[in-house]
Parts: C-alpha cells; sequence; structure tokens
C-alpha cells in the first residue's frame, strides 16, 4: 500500500471484476505490445516525509538568502503574515478554473475584486482576471493593439527590460509582427527618433514605466502623437508604484499591463509571479483572458461569473486572438489580500519609503566619490549610476558579506556600464550604512 | 459551503489599516521634492480601507463560497483533480526557495538548480524524450512554446512551406488557438465513429505542407489512438513533427511513454499529473520536452549540469525566450516532491489504478447513462447525457443537481463530437467507496430526472447561489467595484 492510493487487495479484486477484466493490465489491451513500458522509471525510491523534509531542507540550504539590493524585474518586498494561510485555504488552493459558477462563488468573487483594485492602481476602466508574467502578458497586450488597430508595426522603447523584450521579441517572430525599437536619449525615449519611426505610418508603441534603469518620464504627449498615427500607447508599468505615480490613464494609455510581482510576492527565483492587463472600455472585446462579471441568480442574489467568453480559445478555437486558457489566479488573490492588508494608505507609504530609501542611497553613493549620476533624470525605487569602481569585484565583496549588489547593466544609449540598484521597504539602514561601508573601503583599497 | 453577500470595498471605512511596517527612516525628504509634481498621481487610488481581522474573515467567507479537491469528489474530465499533498506546499514555503532573487549569482542559486535539473531529467525518462525545459507557465503556454519548436526546426532546415498544423476534431480549443498564436493555420480531420484518428482523414491531409500534428493519447475521449504507431510512421514520412499533448498522460503513468509512441514534442501539465494544485485556474506549469534532433530549439533561458556545478546559459539557437526568469518555479518544488515522495515503485502504479478507477465508474453507471463507445477506457471516458431522455433532462441540469450532492459536476459539452457529452475522469487518489457515493449520486439523479424532472431542471437548490443570469452579465458588464456602484 501507498499513502495516496487507498485500494486494498479486495478493492481491487471487487472492482476488477466489475469491469470485467482479469487484471489492470488487460485495461490496457488498445496499447500495441511493441512500445509498452515495463521498465523503471529512472527516478529514486520512494521517500517518506521525514526523509524528504531532510533531502529538501539541504536543497534550500544550498542557496543563499541575500540582503536584496537588486531589483530588475523582481522586487524583493515584505509579504503580511495574513496571506499565505488564507490563499493556502484549499477552497481557493486546490479548486480549478471557476466552470461552475454555483459553486466557485469564492474565486469569481476574489478575481472581481482583483480586477476593481488594479484598475484602481493604473486607473483603467478593465482588467482581466491575471496572466502568466509581465512579460508574456506585454507580447498579449502587442496582440491585442495589432487587433485593434489592423497594423502589424509595434515600437518597443530600448528601456523597456531586455528581458522582456526577448519574450515579446519571441512572440513577434512567430506571429509576424514587426518591432521597431525606438532609441533612448539620456535614459529618456528619445522623442525626435519617435516621431521619425511614427511618421513612417501608423504603429503602436510600449513603454516602460518607471523605465528598466528606473527613471520616471511624463508620456501625456507621446501618448497624444501614437494616437495621431492610428496606434495604441501600450505602458509597462509597476502596479504597486501607481498608487503614487502619475497613472497610465492620466497619461493617455489604451493598455497598462505589467507583472504584479511588486504586490508582495515572494521573490521564488522567478515564480509563481503574475502578469496583469488592463484597458479602456472601447477594447475590452480585443482583450485576452479570463474576465469576471458581476450578475444575479435565478432568486435575485448578488454573484459573480466568467463573462465576455465568446473571446475565448475554447469558444473561438483558431480564430481567438490568444490561446490562453488559465490565469494565475492564486496569485491574483495574493495580490488582492496584499492590497487589501495595505490598504489605500499603506500603498502609498511602502511606496513613498522605497522612493526615500532609493535616493538615500543613491545620495550616500554619488559622496562616497566613487560614484556618479548616470543621467539627470528623476527616478523611483530603482536607479542607475556610474562608478569608477569594478562592479563585477564589488558585488564579489559585498557577496562575501551577504548582499546582492546592483546589476551591472549596459546603458543603451552609450557604451557604458551602470550599476542598477533598488531599495525596497526591507532595506534597514543599517543594510544601507553596510553597502555603503563596503563601497568606501573598496574605493579607499583601490582608487 | 455559505452565501456571504459583501465586497472587501464595502468593508471599507476611512481611517482604518490591515497592517503596519517600521517607523520609516528615510522620511526627511518627502515624496514631492524626490519627484516633480507633474510625475504624481492627482488623485489617490479608491482601495480598501480594513482591519487585519476583518481582513481574514472577509477571505475565510469568501473561501467558504468554493468547492475544492478536499471538499469532496472532483470528477472534472480532462483536469485531473488528484489530492494535492501537503507536503509539496510545506517543501516549497521554505524560506532556502521563496526567498531568492531570480538574478543572483550561480554559486548561490545551487540547490534551486539542481531542483531544476534533476526534474527535468525524471520527466525526460517518464516520457522517453531527451531533454525538458520547465520555464512554460501553463499548459496552452506549453502547447505555444513546442509549436515554436516546431516552427524553428522546419525553418532550419529552409522547408518554409510548412505552415500548417494538423489537429483534429476532438482536441482541446486550446490546440487550434495555440497553433494560430504560433504562425499557423489550422487543418482540423474528423474522428471516427470511436472517437479516434481516422488514418484516412490523416493521409488525405498530409502534405509538404504540414508542419506537424497535435494529438492528445489517450484522445478527449479517454480512448488510446491504438494506430499511434501507424501515425506517427506517415506523419514522419510526410515531413511533419508530432505534438503530444500532456493533459492526459496521467493515464499512461507506468504503461507507456510518449518518445515511444513517435512523438517529438510534448508539453506536461505539472497541475495535473504531478498533483501541483490548479490554484482556481492558476499558477500551472507546462513543461515541454522534446526529442534529440530539436533540443537546440528549446527556449532560454537554459539550466546546465557541469559534473557537480550548474549553470544558466543561452543558446543562440533557441526559440528565444517564453518566460521573464524560469517560469512557475516553486510548482517545480511541489512536483520534485511529489516525484520523489511516490519513487520509481509507485509512479509506474499512477496509471493503472486511475483507469481501473475510470473504468469503474464506467461500467456501474452505464445502464442508466448512454455509453456511446463500449470499450475499455483510459482514465477518463465520456457518457452522452442520459439512456432515458424523455423528459428532457439535459447534461447541464444533471451537473447543477450533482452540486447539491456535494459532488463536483464532471466536465460537460465536451468534447464535442457528442450532443450531451458528460466526461468523468476519477484519478487514481479516490477510494472504492468514494466512487460508490459517486455512482448511488449519478443513479439518484437519473432517477430523480423521471420522477421530478422540474426539480432537477431548476437545480442546484442548495449552494450559495443558483443558475446564473449569464446573458445580462455579458450585455451590461459590471467588471469593477466601481462599475457596481456606478449602476447602484
Amino acid at each position: 500500500m501507498f499513502k495516496y492510493f487507498p485500494h486494498t487487495p479486495e478493492d481491487l479484486a471487487a472492482m476488477l471484476e466489475r469491469v470485467g477484466a482479469k487484471s489492470i493490465d488487460d485495461l490496457f489491451v488498445d496499447i500495441p505490445k511493441s512500445i509498452r513500458y515495463k521498465k523503471d522509471y529512472k527516478v529514486p525510491e520512494s521517500m517518506s516525509e521525514m526523509e524528504i523534509r531532510a533531502h529538501m531542507q539541504a536543497l534550500a540550504d544550498a542557496n543563499e538568502r541575500l540582503v536584496v539590493f537588486r531589483g530588475a524585474g523582481a522586487y524583493d518586498h515584505e509579504t503580511p503574515s495574513i496571506i499565505k494561510p488564507l490563499i493556502s485555504r484549499q477552497e481557493f488552493l486546490t479548486s480549478y478554473t471557476p466552470y461552475q459558477p454555483e459553486i466557485s462563488q469564492g474565486t469569481l468573487q476574489y478575481i472581481f475584486e482583483y480586477q476593481s483594485m488594479i484598475c484602481e492602481l493604473t486607473g483603467m476602466d478593465v482588467s482581466n482576471a491575471s496572466m502568466y508574467d509581465g512579460a508574456t502578458a506585454t507580447a498579449e497586450a502587442l496582440f491585442m493593439a495589432q487587433a485593434a488597430t489592423k497594423s502589424p508595426r509595434m515600437l518597443i522603447s530600448d528601456l523597456v527590460n531586455p528581458e522582456v523584450i526577448n519574450v515579446v521579441e519571441t512572440y513577434a517572430h512567430f506571429r509576424g509582427l514587426q518591432l521597431e525599437k525606438v532609441r533612448s536619449l539620456n535614459g529618456t525615449l528619445d522623442r525626435n527618433h519617435l516621431k521619425d519611426l511614427l511618421d513612417d505610418g501608423p504603429a503602436s508603441l510600449l513603454v516602460q514605466y518607471p523605465n528598466y534603469l528606473g527613471i520616471v518620464e511624463d508620456f501625456t504627449e507621446v501618448a497624444q502623437w501614437v494616437h495621431e498615427h492610428q496606434g495604441l500607447f501600450i505602458m509597462n508599468a509597476n502596479p504597486s508604484l501607481l498608487s503614487v505615480l502619475k497613472t497610465p490613464r492620466e497619461m493617455g494609455a489604451d493598455i497598462a499591463v505589467g507583472d504584479g510581482q511588486p504586490l508582495g510576492i515572494p521573490l521564488s527565483f522567478g515564480g509563481p509571479y503574475f502578469g496583469y492587463l488592463t484597458t479602456t472600455t472601447p477594447l475590452v472585446r480585443k482583450m485576452p483572458g479570463r474576465i469576471v462579471g458581476m450578475t444575479k441568480d435565478v432568486d435575485g442574489k448578488r454573484a459573480f461569473v466568467l463573462t465576455l467568453q465568446a473571446r475565448e480559445q475554447h469558444i473561438r478555437r483558431e480564430k481567438a486572438n490568444s490561446n490562453i486558457c488559465s490565469n494565475q489566479s492564486l496569485m491574483a488573490l495574493f495580490a488582492t489580500i496584499y492590497v487589501a492588508a495595505l490598504g489605500k494608505q499603506g500603498m502609498i507609504d511602502v511606496n513613498t519609503r522605497c522612493i526615500q530609501a532609493t535616493h538615500e542611497l543613491y545620495d550616500r553613493l554619488i559622496k562616497t566619490g566613487a560614484f556618479h549620476a548616470a543621467f539627470d533624470a528623476p527616478f523611483a525605487h530603482e536607479a542607475v549610476l556610474l562608478s569608477d569602481l569594478d562592479m563585477v569585484k564589488l558585488n564579489d565583496r559585498l557577496l562575501k558579506k551577504g548582499m546582492l549588489g546592483g546589476l551591472p547593466v549596459k546603458l543603451p544609449d552609450s557604451k557604458k556600464t551602470g550599476w542598477l540598484f533598488a531599495v525596497t521597504e526591507r532595506r534597514t539602514p543599517a543594510q544601507i550604512d553596510a553597502l555603503v561601508q563596503e563601497v568606501e573601503m573598496m574605493a579607499h583599497e583601490v582608487l | 459551503m455559505k452565501y456571504y453577500n459583501t465586497l472587501i470595498f464595502e468593508l471599507s471605512k476611512s481611517g482604518r489599516i490591515g497592517y503596519s511596517f517600521p517607523k520609516n527612516p528615510y522620511a526627511k525628504k518627502s515624496l514631492d521634492t524626490l519627484l516633480p509634481k507633474e510625475l504624481l498621481r492627482s488623485e489617490e487610488a479608491a482601495l480598501p480601507e480594513v482591519s487585519e481581522l476583518d481582513i481574514v474573515r472577509h477571505y475565510t467567507n469568501v473561501s467558504q463560497k468554493n468547492f475544492g479537491v478536499e471538499t469532496g469528489f472532483y470528477p472534472l474530465g480532462s483536469c485531473t483533480m488528484k489530492y494535492n499533498p501537503k507536503i509539496n506546499e510545506e517543501m516549497a514555503g521554505l524560506p532556502g526557495f521563496t526567498e531568492i532573487h531570480p538574478l543572483q549569482p550561480l554559486s548561490t542559486l545551487q540547490g534551486v538548480l539542481r531542483i531544476y535539473d534533476e526534474t527535468a531529467r525524471m520527466l525526460s525518462d517518464i516520457s522517453g524524450l531527451a531533454e525538458f525545459t520547465l520555464n512554460p507557465f501553463a499548459g496552452a503556454h506549453g502547447e505555444l512554446t513546442g509549436l515554436m519548436i516546431m516552427k524553428a526546426y522546419h525553418e532550419k532546415r529552409n522547408d518554409l512551406k510548412r505552415t500548417k498544423v494538423i489537429v483534429p476534431d476532438s482536441a482541446h480549443g486550446t490546440n487550434p488557438a495555440s497553433a494560430t498564436v504560433a504562425g499557423f493555420e489550422t487543418i482540423v480531420i474528423a474522428s471516427t465513429a470511436d472517437g479516434r484518428v481516422n488514418l484516412e482523414s490523416l493521409k488525405a491531409a498530409l502534405s509538404d505542407e504540414i508542419a506537424g500534428i497535435m494529438l492528445t493519447n489517450p484522445n478527449t475521449l479517454g480512448l488510446f489512438e491504438r494506430d499511434i504507431v501507424e501515425i506517427a510512421r506517415l506523419v514522419h514520412q510526410a515531413g511533419g513533427l508530432l505534438y503530444y499533448d500532456g493533459a492526459n498522460l496521467n493515464a499512461l503513468l507506468g504503461q507507456v511513454r510518449p518518445g515511444d509512441m513517435g512523438f517529438d514534442i510534448m508539453h506536461i501539465n505539472l497541475h495535473k499529473t504531478f498533483s501541483t494544485p490548479h490554484g482556481g485556474g492558476g499558477p500551472g506549469s507546462g513543461p515541454v520536452g522534446v526529442a534529440k534532433a530539436l533540443v537546440e530549439f528549446l527556449p532560454n533561458p537554459r539550466i546546465v549540469k557541469h559534473s557537480d556545478y550548474y549553470t544558466i546559459e543561452d543558446s543562440g539557437k533557441a526559440i528565444g525566450q517564453i518566460s521573464h526568469f524560469y517560469g512557475n518555479f516553486l510548482n517545480v518544488v511541489r512536483a520534485y516532491t511529489y516525484l520523489l515522495t511516490l519513487g520509481k515503485e509507485n509512479l509506474k502504479s499512477v496509471g493503472g489504478l486511475a483507469v481501473l478507477n475510470a473504468n469503474y465508474v464506467k461500467e456501474s453507471l452505464k445502464d442508466v447513462y448512454e455509453l456511446p463507445i463500449g470499450s475499455f477506457c483510459m482514465h477518463e471516458f465520456v457518457f452522452n447525457g442520459l439512456k432515458n431522455k424523455s423528459t428532457d433532462v439535459h447534461t447541464l441540469d444533471i451537473a447543477k443537481r450533482l452540486l447539491d450532492y456535494g459532488v463536483h459536476a464532471p466536465t460537460i459539452y465536451f468534447p464535442m463530437l457528442f450532443e450531451q457529452s458528460i466526461m468523468i475522469e476519477p484519478t487514481e487518489v479516490e477510494s472504492k467507496e468514494t466512487l460508490d457515493h459517486f455512482i448511488a449520486m449519478m443513479r439518484q439523479v437519473a432517477q430523480e430526472a423521471l420522477d421530478n424532472p422540474e426539480m432537477v431542471k431548476t437545480a442546484p437548490h442548495t449552494t450559495p447561489v443558483r443558475r446564473l443570469d449569464e446573458v445580462t452579465a455579458a450585455r451590461t458588464p459590471i467588471l469593477t467595484y466601481k462599475d457596481a456602484t456606478r449602476h447602484g
């Protein structure tokens, strides 16, 4: 016997008799003998819970938990204690996609709350129920723009996270979209280059906000230009920061999209996170993914249901604009509870604090004399600096002290390498002191 | 389950908080001195203001409107709703996994990389394929990744006229949709009367424009494609590749491997066969495996083992990147835990027990439900509604009535080969007693359909809400709390 299989020998005998087979093997008569697999799999022998715990703890200990000063798409935020027990409730954790709404109101209601919160943060009208991650959601946003504008031309700022660009390029290559990069100037979108590209014909534009280098810029005018050229303006935005920054809606975005990880989701070696995708009411029927709407049941009770499904793959099949089937529902619930826990003021406070902490480290690194500004542009909770120090060596020294230093990044409009760092609310003044001290020591030794 | 009718926004009262941070040591400079005013939000987001207990109580009450695998039997066909072991959750929650930044130096990542690599190797052996990527986020994402690999293979051979993919009419909707997103045209071929691939239709569809075929085996009727070896020969002979949709892999554990059937590319749903939770619709995980000749096309980034050190590498020959980082890593931890828990001696029993359970339910109900195809099924099977249809009780009504009995409804109206499809998949984890109870409930509903059809047609009666007005929901969409307050 094995703990996940309840069949006793008597059960097996009775069941085989009912189905009219002598053995379980008989049930597989349809599989040609020539391809039957009779060997053991190359998998270790069954482990007990005690053995599993020891084995997995050793593997967990083979990784190093660091004091993180790095973002670049994954941000080290604190997770309120209430989230894990709530999302671990089996009613949320083990249920399927809410196809039977009468017994799935739990999932449907939190998705409705999720959609409402994401719309509040972005300022947009409608949100879907979430997607795989920010990068794939961004690729879907471009497909959506293509379907809405009938134009295959997509302009993409070279200040979008290079990993996101990689994913978008893969999707675009196979789908036959034409991607054209818009150059940057001083860490911001090169407006003149954009105008030149728009003059070549209708196109949609994708930018990141704050951009890959942490810089915040106002795209209001850019959105107008794109609209004048029959394109959609798409912003990949950090949803948490939008509680303090000017929203995509206020700038005139048609689609706001991005990764939901900054909403308190643990780093977890890159996943699971989730992607969000929001748009304006006129574009709702072009939006990919699940959408939940409010309705009533036959007794007039308020209830929630998957709606506008005529857009989706299980109805449209090969005519569907997206093949997405599931969302990242449980991670959407994670974000919903995070936003509820922090609340209206807490969301403002945590983001304000991250921005303040990042400026604090920025100023102190400059003060060491070993770092200097790369750009003169406003930034939020992530920033890039240039240094006279060897960044790889600096990071090695920091690693020895248990710190993950900034990411060395190639600056797109020069050949220089910058040090891209992020400071979240988890970083204490003592940790910032330790980092600055290491920089000072190294500068003292080598400069 | 109970009805709870409050939204988190409706609990909100100005000034309440649900979480506290330590005192802000960086508050010297205010936000408007750090960023220009025109870059700040003009109006605060209307987010809830709720106390901690109110939030906990709210989501506990919300959860109680849901049915989970631990609530009761969940025979949802094609979804493999097996038990999601608690130990998997505990292991996925270890801080040595959750507190690891994806862009850390390799020397600090050796544990996570080893899990990734060993899971991929075990999946390769179970599938009979050369190598796996664990980057795809879900089954449909795996399909898309696999089809990109198929396309890259033909493109590399400069065989550019292969723009079409064959999909049987019984396939999941994601198959043709994934083909479109990967830039292919779909050719649908009709199935035989017993739901299998029609070899004549297949032969007629094959040409030098065919990039490959997508198959689910066992197919969506729960039947094994007896002609799979011949199908593979024909497709390969025509220069195409075979894609295996792993949705139904659970049936085959311990019996046969997709690679040995002749498949070149496949995805596995870790959230089906390898026990990771469905999470109300995700996060899933859809690893993709390929035969040796296609390994070079697997997406970036790749985890590579060099004797006893693991690295992360990119290859110029890859299809590119299909995920920001490395997929849903914590689901890989869960599946890895499951694989080690079962071990080689139990893994091989999964398919047999799943198939026995399905056949047991089928044989116990076929006198009251119409069974269109009589042979042994694999892990699932399809009824075409009630045998006695005289009272006009349809599959939808049966499904809804089962909810009153504390059983999740089977998959309904899929596959579309029959008008009244009811697709039942019990999985290997269910006991004879649970199956007997389900059988009794199904028989009772069949009897009620004759004795009191009105009651069945208006079911469910005891669920938190009853049948919903979906038409109004689509005609006048209310998609946010703001919409709802606007509509009064």
